[in-house]
């Protein structure tokens, strides 16, 4: 019991002086020059300078406007796309082929995705090769916006991608909570269409249990970075593409005013969930009358099917992105309009030296050592709760999901000016810590459910058996849960290896990564480059998964107890 | 050896306990069964006894076993085996392996080995140590578990219905397998149970909660 309390005190203050803390140190400290002050570039007078100056640096509504809409839009149609999707195919497939379907979506990095997007979607990408010139005409590349469009389309396809599979599986283990077979039944015995039982009646039963992932992804779409550079509009950019922009400018007088933009980007998360709070009140009211009128909508499932084909082929494109990502990365001479390309070549992948070799090292050192110290850190939580003999407590809840729900741009660059006073900055230290803060959740977010899960009579057998605590977490409980333990390092990885913030603004430049190139690079580089290093970027995570899948499959073979269920 | 209840109650914190106050006394060899229906308490009164309340849960009175107050050790140093409904034989682990799991660390070697496989062989489970326990019947199974407990060497043996998921005749074999092993061995053992067949068979004290 003691040992319990002494772990959950480390854990706690591990956390608090970790997590908590630089959050609000970095927040204070952004809002602090938003409001004038900042002694390193010589401002110290508090004034509301800063907000006038916002206000008139060029193009700052329309980026705010598309923050609003390619944000809150994407958001929306996501949820409405993946109840449709859910709503035509659950119980149609299994959970295993469900899963393996979405898992190239989950796994791939934004950063990736978009850059294959970018390949594919663009005047001279590969649609527009596939189609012409038998069905275009066009000889040379068209001069249309299809990338980086002034309303932020191709951003929102991008985020749908991503998004869609996302809430897809938060649904999944959802409804695993769920009688589903047998509402579905009441339900069509009473008359109503299939999809129609599924939206009155299984819907309202999932929406609470998978809120907080909504307002995860709500967060995110609000205050995306690399996606937005490569496939947002250019000029003038999201909100958060801005504020790097004005961050980074020369003008060292534009930090005032992007610090004032980087707490404003926190209040418009912060609005936005409040709204789609309000939004959810109203929801309930008008669902709750079209409930009660008792339409059996058999005339809704055509909705449901637009919904399900539209999911189809915003796969379709995520899977040729990938592809695509590939097919440059080892082509040669491929001029336009032909569909693929005239020569193949190796030279791309010949030279680690160009660049992605020391990326790729540094990528992988800090995603293995950030993955590991939260995994560590995961388990103490989980078995210092185990100790206790107790549940999680609300606030420690918040606390994980912190992190995932403000925006990173609002405390990254004041902790930077922070690090930097202190003279700390610029490390792979620092960068491995920044990057924790957004896989730790992750990782305890896949670690939980399996570990609640594990049948306390085992370990209630064990200590029948005289194995004390100690014993009983590495002999009985780690053993066990090896699937879910692998699984979340594989997560944890990969969204390490997505981070791009983090590692430009605690590494100050100085570090490289996979995923800061690829950004870079990515507009008017050499797409064979960019597809070297996109390709690595996609594929790391995907070794992972596999390693994931296949370490338990190898240890465990002949254990059929503990290679039953799906991930 | 004898395991000694005396006036042992226990409950949520800060609400009546679930049942009156419980006084008992289980000698070496005997086995005790408590009845009652559903809900009433049974396993948490085991719980209790083996060490593993859970949190919010508290148990006043005294249990002694052998002499020594229990209640203040943890439950790996109460020397109380446990069986449950399921075998709970650690699926990533042999059968071997399970067995020697709660063998003292003194024993070592070749003694470990031939323990193991003594008691394999006295459960009809000879040749079985390389075993997937996830391959083993429900009969196989409860032998098994039951085998693993006594290596541990327990002073007493708590019995959380185990024979209730197992059909009638497997019932009375694997019931009197364990039971003849208890009184062999000198170990009081206190077993729940929803059936009135068990209770007879115990053939000791039977108390209804």
């Amino acid at each position: 019991m003691r040992d319990g309390r002494a772990l959950r005190a480390v854990v706690a203050l591990a956390l608090m002086g970790g997590v908590v803390l630089p959050i609000l140190a970095g927040f204070a400290q952004t809002a602090r020059a938003a409001f004038g002050v900042l002694p390193a570039i010589g401002a110290v007078d508090w004034s509301l300078a800063p907000w006038h100056q916002l206000m008139e640096l060029p193009g700052f509504g329309t980026s705010l406007r598309l923050t609003l809409v390619t944000g809150v839009g994407s958001t929306v149609a996501a949820l409405a796309l993946a109840a449709g999707f859910c709503a035509l195919l659950h119980g149609r497939i299994s959970q295993g082929a469900m899963g393996r379907l979405l898992m190239p979506f989950l796994a791939a990095p934004h950063a990736a995705l978009a850059i294959g997007l970018a390949f594919l979607l663009a005047p001279s990408g590969w649609i527009a090769r596939m189609v012409s010139p038998w069905l275009t005409g066009w000889e040379r590349p068209p001069d249309l916006a299809t990338v980086n469009d002034g309303w932020g389309l191709a951003l929102i396809v991008g985020l749908l991608i991503k998004e869609v599979p996302f809430l897809l599986l938060v649904m999944g283990s959802a409804l695993g909570q769920l009688p589903v077979r047998q509402h579905l039944a009441a339900g069509r015995a009473l008359g109503y269409a299939r999809g129609v039982v599924w939206v009155k009646v299984i819907l309202p039963q999932v929406y609470p249990l998978i809120r907080l992932p909504i307002f995860i992804v709500l967060a995110f779409a609000l205050s995306v970075v690399d996606m937005a550079i490569i496939l947002g509009p250019s000029n003038p950019p999201t909100l958060a593409v801005a504020i790097i922009r004005w961050f980074s400018a020369p003008d060292t007088g534009l930090i005032l005013p992007a610090s004032a933009a980087a707490l404003l980007q926190a209040g418009v998360v912060a609005a936005a969930i409040g709204a789609w709070i309000l939004a959810e009140g109203g929801a309930r009211c008008v669902g709750r009358w079209w409930l009660r009128r008792g339409g059996r909508g058999h005339r809704a499932e055509p909705g449901l099917w637009a919904a399900g084909s539209v999911v189809m082929g915003l796969m379709a494109l995520g899977a040729l992105a990938l592809v695509s990502l590939l097919v440059w990365s080892f082509a040669w001479r491929w001029s336009f309009p032909q569909a693929l390309p005239q020569s193949w070549s190796l030279k791309a992948w010949m030279t680690p030296g160009s660049g992605w070799g020391r990326a790729l090292e540094a990528t992988v050192v800090i995603g293995v050592a950030a993955t590991l110290a939260s995994l560590v850190l995961a388990v103490a939580w989980l078995e210092g709760e185990d100790r206790a003999r107790r549940g999680r407590a609300g606030w420690a809840q918040a606390l994980i999901y912190l992190p995932l729900l403000v925006p990173q741009i609002g405390f990254l660059y004041g902790l930077n000016v922070l690090f930097l006073t202190i003279g700390i900055s610029g490390g792979m230290l620092a960068v491995i810590w920044a990057q924790m803060l957004f896989v730790f959740p992750y990782v305890m977010i896949a670690l939980s459910d399996p570990w609640r899960a594990l049948d306390p009579h085992h370990l209630r057998a064990a200590a029948a058996l005289g194995a004390g605590p100690w014993r009983r977490l590495v002999a009985v409980k780690l053993p066990m849960l090896v699937r879910p333990l692998m699984v979340a390092a594989a997560i944890g990885f990969a969204v390490s290896v997505a981070q791009y913030l983090p590692t430009l603004f605690m590494g100050a430049g100085r570090i490289a990564t996979l995923t800061t190139e690829a950004v870079t690079l990515a507009s008017g580089s050499d797409r064979r480059v960019v597809g070297v290093y996109a390709v690595l970027q996609a594929g790391l995570p995907f070794l992972a998964y596999g390693a994931a899948l296949l370490v338990p499959a190898i240890v465990y073979r002949n254990r059929r107890g503990l290679l039953g269920g799906a991930v | 050896m004898s395991l000694e209840l005396d006036g042992v109650c226990v409950g949520p914190k800060g609400a009546p306990p679930l049942f009156s106050a419980i006084t008992l006394r289980v000698e070496p060899g005997e086995v005790a069964a408590l009845m009652g229906p559903s809900g009433i308490g049974k396993s948490t009164l085991l719980d209790a006894i083996g060490g593993h309340l859970a949190h919010g849960f508290v148990v006043t009175g005294s249990v002694r076993l052998n002499g020594r107050d229990v209640l203040p050790l943890p439950a790996e140093a109460r020397r109380i085996g446990v069986l449950f409904q399921d075998a709970m034989l650690f699926p990533h682990l042999s059968v071997g392996d399970n067995l020697a799991f709660g063998l003292s660390p003194a024993v070592r070697g070749a003694a470990r080995r031939a323990a193991v496989d003594t008691a394999l062989d006295q459960a009809g489970l000879a040749g079985f140590a390389a075993r997937d326990p996830a391959t083993l019947s429900g009969g196989q199974r409860a032998r098994a578990a039951l085998m693993r407990a006594l290596l541990a060497e327990p002073e007493a043996l708590l019995l959380d219905e185990p024979f209730s998921r197992l059909d009638a005749e497997l019932r009375a074999e694997i019931r009197g397998f364990a039971f003849e092993h208890l009184r062999l061995r000198g170990i009081p053992g206190l077993l729940v149970t929803h059936d009135a067949s068990d209770a007879e068979a115990a053939g000791g004290v039977v108390v209804n909660l």
